[in-house]
């Protein structure tokens, strides 16, 4: 008789149990937690909180946490072929899943070399504009592909400096889920991701309109979802961002970004 | 000009004995030279078009009350008309070599400059700016804005590395009244550049300027219908940035506002970009050159009668050097000379309308309300027009609205710290994040603030300055997207 795991959300770098005390079962044997609005918001807060600290991380160090966030998935690769439901699909999908984080990785230390400008103003100023994470962003991963699909998602926000309250596929759960103890064990700081599963219906209109979420990434959303998050946004002008595109792209995590322009003075 | 050494002394000594206030003799911009129409209709299809609007509303000159002329109220039909004016010359447009648009962007630039004396005294006339302002930042920024774009042109490739930029199609643009021309530049110059067409709307008390700038197309030869441009209040722009044809919405104006639009199109697809309100800190440490520091304060919130969305509205100065600072500063504010925007020696002009002054009385009275101390220096004002006195703020809680709230006119909040912390806590307690100063003479503190501030764009030692290279937009409720520089082209392309 094998010792079953219990699913739980991932809050705060912790496993806890939803506030609801409610389950839903997608693939009709496992109990999924169903995360509240409550979950959503004690997300919210560790992530606000672990926001500075992130953010402030070096560059280098950053990249150093997602490639070892892409060791351990690579590392447990045959639980989450199982669990997406095995066979050469589930493993393109946990290969892409790698690769993705590999390659976001690479990018934490070029991408204000990429997307950053000296400016030539007129006047005695060193004038530049540089990349900054945009805060607290709200990832709802998409209903196909819900491990490379979420990850294609989290490591640009990640790469950036932003932290992130994720919202599993409903309808596979799971890889997400199991995803949290990745990152558990990859020295990304507490708070910096949360994984929640649940409805999509009862936690997006709190994720559009809550007041501390800077940007909600809504690739993964139908357009209907897309017309009432964009509505609920306008609240506090998040960031909205739609790129569909399955390549991955430093334009990606610039979407993230905010870009932030210094005007230095020149003199003696 | 020279002045003997008698006469130096003389002013020396007047200026140590407080009376430093030099009389000026009044200087007023001729405006012999103005041709403006009693009546104006809409920019469309490239030539000016009688609207189906039968609607006309008056623009006024805020220093005198003045009738200046008459614009039309576009309706739906305009807005219908200019949005498919601009849909028809898409294609050309896009398609258009690429050094040929940049051509006709050069020409417009340089046609701005040409005309450039016209343009300040009808800006200033029309939104009360003084004429300094306007003749040397205004109408230079916006021919320079023009200059830059029209060099990316044909360097878009260059812009984005591993892309094909495309156009997006359409964009429906609408600019607020306080840079009227420049905000007009920042928003059709990088839209043409990237193969955009556009339909503005400038502001309702200040839409001559756009009206001018009407003409210099239509000297430029610019094909018919790459820029359009239509006049009404709020309702003509909900209709332009509703319309199904436009793909891409650029909004300048209030955080309120912006916030009704992004509501408006949620889930069209259309692109947006929104450059909204800020409530900027300007920091001032205690080694901070305090003449030059002063000088900076007022530029950052007396500029252009504190109509700037970027203005440093609230004060954070280290109580070190609080006393010695504001008694500078208290100095100063009674040396600004107030009145006649045409007047060349004129600092601050006109409040922009009526309903601008009420909002500044009521925000001010809020602050008497709630406890903070006022300070204006004595300042008669004309008995014509909308005018609203330098005006400062001490003893401010950071609770109060005059320091939560964006006042959009000449108030200053002065508020306090001790550590540098302390002033990064108190510069980002706000929804807005827009702008930021930072004055020290100590380059690391600079830097070390830099980047602390939630804000698109941190100043140091200087304020309220802008450049074509220079990427302009804000954190938070502050908007999102650029304008300006590199940056300021992504909003008008299509990278997939």
């Amino acid at each position: 008789m094998d010792v079953r795991k219990t699913y739980k959300l991932f809050v705060n770098g912790e496993f806890v149990r939803s506030e609801s005390g409610r389950a839903y079962r997608p693939d009709g044997k496992v109990n999924v937690p169903r995360g509240s609005r409550k979950d959503m918001r004690d997300a919210v807060r560790a992530a606000r909180t672990a926001f500075p600290g992130w953010a402030a991380r070096t560059a280098m160090n950053r990249g150093q946490i997602l490639y070892r966030a892409a060791e351990m998935l690579d590392s447990r690769a045959s639980q989450f072929v199982d669990l997406l439901g095995g066979g050469a699909r589930a493993r393109r999908e946990l290969d892409q899943a790698v690769e993705t984080l590999v390659w976001y990785a690479g990018w934490t230390d070029k991408l204000s070399q990429v997307t950053g400008t000296v400016n030539p103003v007129a006047g005695s100023y060193f004038n530049f504009t540089i990349p900054e994470p945009t805060g607290v962003v709200a990832i709802i991963a998409p209903e196909e592909a819900p491990l490379a699909g979420l990850v294609r998602r989290l490591a640009p926000a990640l790469c950036g400096g932003n932290v992130v309250v994720a919202l599993a596929a409903e309808s596979h759960p799971l890889a997400a889920l199991t995803l949290a103890e990745v990152m558990a064990t990859s020295d990304v700081p507490a708070g910096v991701v949360n994984i929640l599963s649940g409805q999509r219906k009862e936690l997006l209109p709190w994720l559009a309109s809550h007041m501390d979420i800077n940007a909600i990434d809504a690739a993964g959303c139908t357009s209907d979802e897309i017309k009432a998050i964009e509505e609920s946004a306008a609240g506090n002008v998040k960031r909205v961002i739609k790129i569909t595109e399955e390549e991955r792209s430093p334009y990606l995590i610039a979407a993230f970004m905010e870009m932030k322009t210094v005007w230095h003075p020149i003199g003696v | 000009m020279a002045i003997t050494k008698r006469e130096s002394a003389a002013l020396a000594k007047r200026a140590a004995e407080g009376g430093g206030v030099f009389e000026y003799a009044p200087a007023p911009e001729s405006i012999d030279h103005i041709k403006i129409q009693p009546r104006y209709g809409l920019f469309i299809g490239g030539r000016m078009v009688d609207g189906h609007s039968k609607k006309h509303f008056p623009t006024i000159n805020p220093a005198t009350e003045k009738k200046l002329a008459e614009v039309v109220e576009a309706d739906e039909v305009d807005v219908d008309r200019a949005v498919k004016a601009a849909g028809k010359a898409f294609d050309s447009w896009a398609h258009l070599a690429p050094s040929r648009r940049a051509r006709y962007l050069f020409r417009i630039s340089r046609l701005l400059q040409e005309r450039s004396r016209e343009l300040a005294v009808v800006e200033t006339m029309d939104g009360g700016k003084p004429i300094k302002e306007s003749r040397d930042v205004d109408i230079p920024l916006s021919a320079a804005h023009f200059f830059y774009y029209a060099g990316w042109a044909d360097k878009l490739e260059w812009a984005f590395p591993n892309r094909k930029p495309r156009p997006l199609g359409v964009a429906g643009q609408v600019i607020p009244w306080n840079f009227p021309l420049l905000m007009l530049a920042w928003k059709i110059a990088p839209a043409l550049a990237a193969g955009n067409t556009v339909v503005l709307k400038p502001a309702e008390t200040t839409p001559l300027s756009a009206m001018l700038f009407a003409e210099i197309c239509m000297q430029a030869e610019l094909p018919p219908g790459v820029v359009n441009i239509i006049t009404g209040a709020g309702k003509t722009g909900s209709l332009l940035v509703t319309h199904p044809d436009v793909k891409k919405v650029a909004f300048t104006g209030s955080t309120e506002v912006g916030k009704l639009i992004q509501r408006a199109i949620a889930g069209t697809g259309k692109r947006l970009t929104l450059e909204l309100g800020g409530k900027a800190a300007n920091i001032v440490f205690e080694d901070a050159p305090l003449d030059q520091a002063v000088e900076g304060i007022v530029n950052g919130i007396y500029f252009n009668q504190g109509h700037v969305c970027c203005a440093g509205s609230r004060l954070l100065v280290q109580e070190s050097i609080a006393e010695p600072l504001l008694e500078k500063l208290k100095r100063r504010l009674s040396t600004l000379r107030l009145g006649d925007p045409l007047d060349k020696n004129t600092d601050i002009g006109a409040i922009n309308s009526k309903a601008q002054l009420e909002k500044i009385q009521g925000l001010v009275e809020s602050g008497v309300e709630e406890g903070a101390e006022l300070y204006q220096p004595e300042c008669l004002l004309p008995e014509r027009g909308f005018w609203f006195p330098p005006t400062l703020f001490t003893n401010v809680a950071q609770s109060y609205r005059i320091a939560r709230e964006e006042i959009f006119g000449p108030v200053l909040s002065v508020l306090t710290f001790r550590t540098p912390n302390e002033a990064v806590e108190k510069a980002n307690n706000t929804p807005y994040g827009l702008s930021a100063g930072v004055w020290t003479d100590k380059g690391s503190r600079i830097l070390w603030m830099a980047e602390r501030m939630r804000a698109g764009v941190v100043w140091a030692n200087t304020f309220n300055r802008f450049d074509p290279t220079s990427p302009f937009g804000g954190y938070k409720e502050s908007g999102f997207g650029r304008e300006g520089g590199v940056h300021g082209l992504l909003p008008y392309v299509e990278l997939n």
